[in-house]
């Protein structure tokens, strides 16, 4: 149970060009809580991830593991504990002394180190494999390996870099399970570095949104789909509709429309409009309704996703499986935008598109 | 590092992927002993002749074996009046001294090339291989007159620090292309596992690029014993090794003699020819780093 603090934390590699990597970034990481570093590739996170490991130095800044500052620490004496992407085991050495390196390290004698590798092989649901050589591993037994190997030293923070990316989709859903019981039960300050929105909802307890270096959001995982704090960050989340217009007293005005909102702590003046797919209602009349014209849909079994024209806007709109049958591409019907549903963000001048990659 | 996509292939068609392996590695292993045999008939047939004259007591033309064998040119190397064991000691000597230097110089050097863009590296390299283009003799007068200047002319510290300029760019080159296919996360990794920067060396780093630095030390062992030139101007005759010792005697007449030290020049190649051949045949993936 360890508590990070990241105080004014900045990063510049200097080489032909200085680059600024990370930008006076501060985070307070919960002890005992999943957080994980979120952005696109090159915004900083993993720097972010090796600084706290001890692998990078700040160029400013400070780091503070329960209120204690380690920069001086190197990163052997941490106790932060790395799983890497490529889960980086050592193939020259059978399972059990992947395993076991962290205590033969410490200098553990050799009967607890066999009997702790074998406890921390139980965890990761590998029992016997001590003997095994890491080529003869599939991808997620190998990414196992590597997380009983970072855990045998009792890490005071564990780090994984893009711990599910590398894996196949039911692979990923057993390792989540996996990391998810195993933090449970351990209660270790865990620390992730993703760039799929996704795997930083279905494991953090906290998101911290970086972009270009800069702190955007940190915030529960909820709270990014339902009051982003930007464009961005919203259509980072998946975020599709949006509407520019000026912000009135209670109401938003754009040439398209004239909707009311709810109180938002925003100014008056140009704001951004957003909504989700899931809360938009096709064909219902009342307040806050606006005529749109259906242009296609794509029925997906439990739901259908309708793509809608308001003026020259195109909206998303996702409705039941059976709304397929109410309506009809080409057709004009109301669209109701729920007030309680609608969240205003600053006017950006051009959000740029981050489109989660695969890398 | 590509990631290994066999393990990744679920239960059933793997089956059919390993027979289909197996197959393909039994044709490699085929062809590896194909041309390890091919690599020791075409080096090993020329000493046969040598290893029979080495025996050999009178030997005619047209015979084609010699008319009686004999030990004389044998007993004769291994006796004080020849110098031989002399030669081996030094000659030895200066190779382990040099091979240990360039090993130091290289590796860190190799390190840097391998892994690191950085600026004037094409200089860097050009400066480091300059040796193995540059015929040696338009330096050498040069260096002499620098060594005679420095008290190092014929001198065995003098030829030892000659030598590096041979064997120093095998070992920049051998370790360079270790270090192209050596991944450092490996390094990070196990410090963040409690390993401190001289136990990371030993338990990660080392056991990696051992087999290169095997590879590496053996060539500049082979290219610092085999030194003629070098060690004939540097040292003016005053350090005798193995091929100055084998060039006086070829100059002479006494063929079986000549024989019997050119087999003593050639035993460090023929034993490191069996050890790398085997390397290069053998299990020992670790030869191209964690790439395997």
């Amino acid at each position: 149970m360890t508590e990070v603090l990241l105080r004014g934390l900045t990063k510049i590699f200097h080489g032909h060009e200085d680059v600024l990597a990370v930008n006076d970034l501060d985070l307070r990481i919960t002890s005992g809580q999943i957080t994980a570093l979120l952005g696109p590739s090159g915004c900083g996170k993993t720097t972010t991830l090796k600084m706290i490991a001890g692998l990078l130095r700040p160029t400013e800044g400070d780091i503070l593991f329960e209120g204690e500052s380690i920069k001086g620490v190197p990163a052997e004496k941490r106790g932060a504990a790395m799983v890497f992407q490529n889960h980086l085991l050592f193939p020259y050495m059978s399972v059990g002394e992947n395993v076991g390196f962290g205590l033969k390290m410490r200098g553990v004698n050799k009967d607890e180190m066999q009997a702790r590798v074998s406890e921390m092989l139980d965890l990761v649901h590998l029992p016997g494999y001590e003997e095994r050589r890491p080529k003869q591993l599939s991808g997620g037994q190998s990414q196992r390996v590597a997380l009983a190997r970072a855990l045998i030293i009792g890490p005071t923070v564990l780090l994984l870099d893009e711990p599910l990316s590398n894996l196949d989709a039911h692979l990923r859903d057993e390792m989540r399970e996996l990391i998810l019981s195993i933090q449970r039960q351990l209660e270790i300050t865990t620390i992730f570095v993703t760039h799929d929105q996704e795997e930083s909802v279905v494991l953090a307890d906290r998101i911290a949104l970086m972009f270009e270096g800069v702190l955007q959001q940190y915030d529960e995982p909820d709270s990014f789909y339902e009051r982003p704090v930007s464009k961005r960050a919203a259509m980072f989340f998946g975020g599709v509709n949006f509407i520019d217009g000026t912000k009135e007293g209670g109401h938003l005005k754009s040439e398209l429309v004239d909707l009311e909102v709810p109180n938002v702590d925003i100014p008056d003046g140009p704001v951004t409009l957003t909504i989700r797919p899931e809360n938009l209602a096709l064909g219902v009349d009342g307040k806050n309704s606006v005529e749109c014209y259906i242009r296609s849909h794509v029925y997906v079994g439990t739901h259908a996703r309708f793509k809608v024209q308001i003026g020259d806007a195109e909206f998303e709109v996702v409705g039941d499986a059976s709304s397929v049958r109410e309506f009809k591409d080409g057709e004009v019907v109301p669209l109701i935008f729920p007030t309680e549903k609608i969240w205003l963000v600053p006017q950006e001048e051009d959000a740029i598109e981050d489109v989660p990659e695969d890398d | 590092m590509l990631p290994e996509f066999e393990t990744e292939i679920e239960e059933p068609s793997a089956v059919a992927i390993e027979s289909e392996e197996e197959r393909r590695s039994r044709t490699g292993r085929i062809f590896s002993y194909a041309v390890m045999i091919l690599i020791i008939v075409v080096i090993l047939a020329p000493i046969i002749p040598i290893f029979i004259w080495a025996f050999s007591g009178r030997w005619f033309y047209p015979d084609l074996l010699p008319e009686e064998f004999s030990l004389r040119a044998i007993k004769y190397i291994f006796s004080p009046a020849s110098k031989a064991a002399e030669a081996v000691l030094k000659g030895g000597s200066i190779a382990l001294i040099a091979t240990l230097l360039s090993l130091i110089v290289g590796i860190p050097a190799g390190r840097a090339i391998g892994l690191h863009d950085f600026r004037g590296k094409k200089l860097v390299l050009f400066l480091i291989l300059a040796p193995v283009i540059v015929p040696g003799l338009s330096v050498l007068m040069g260096i002499h007159v620098a060594f005679i200047r420095f008290g190092l002319a014929g001198t065995v510290g003098g030829v030892t620090l000659a030598h590096l300029i041979a064997t120093t760019p095998y070992v920049v080159m051998v370790m360079s292309s270790v270090f192209s296919n050596y991944d450092p996360e490996f390094e990070e990794q196990a410090r963040t596992l409690g390993a401190n920067v001289r136990k990371t060396f030993v338990h990660v780093t080392f056991p990696v690029i051992f087999p290169g630095v095997l590879v590496a030390g053996m060539f500049a062992f082979i290219i610092s014993w085999g030194q003629y030139i070098v060690t004939l101007l540097i040292s003016g005759g005053k350090v005798i090794t193995v091929p100055l010792l084998l060039v006086n005697f070829a100059s002479g007449a006494d063929k079986p003699v000549t024989a019997a030290l050119a087999l003593l020049f050639l035993a460090p190649s023929i034993v490191i020819i069996l050890i790398t051949s085997k390397y290069l045949t053998g299990e020992s993936a670790a030869l191209g780093g964690f790439g395997a």
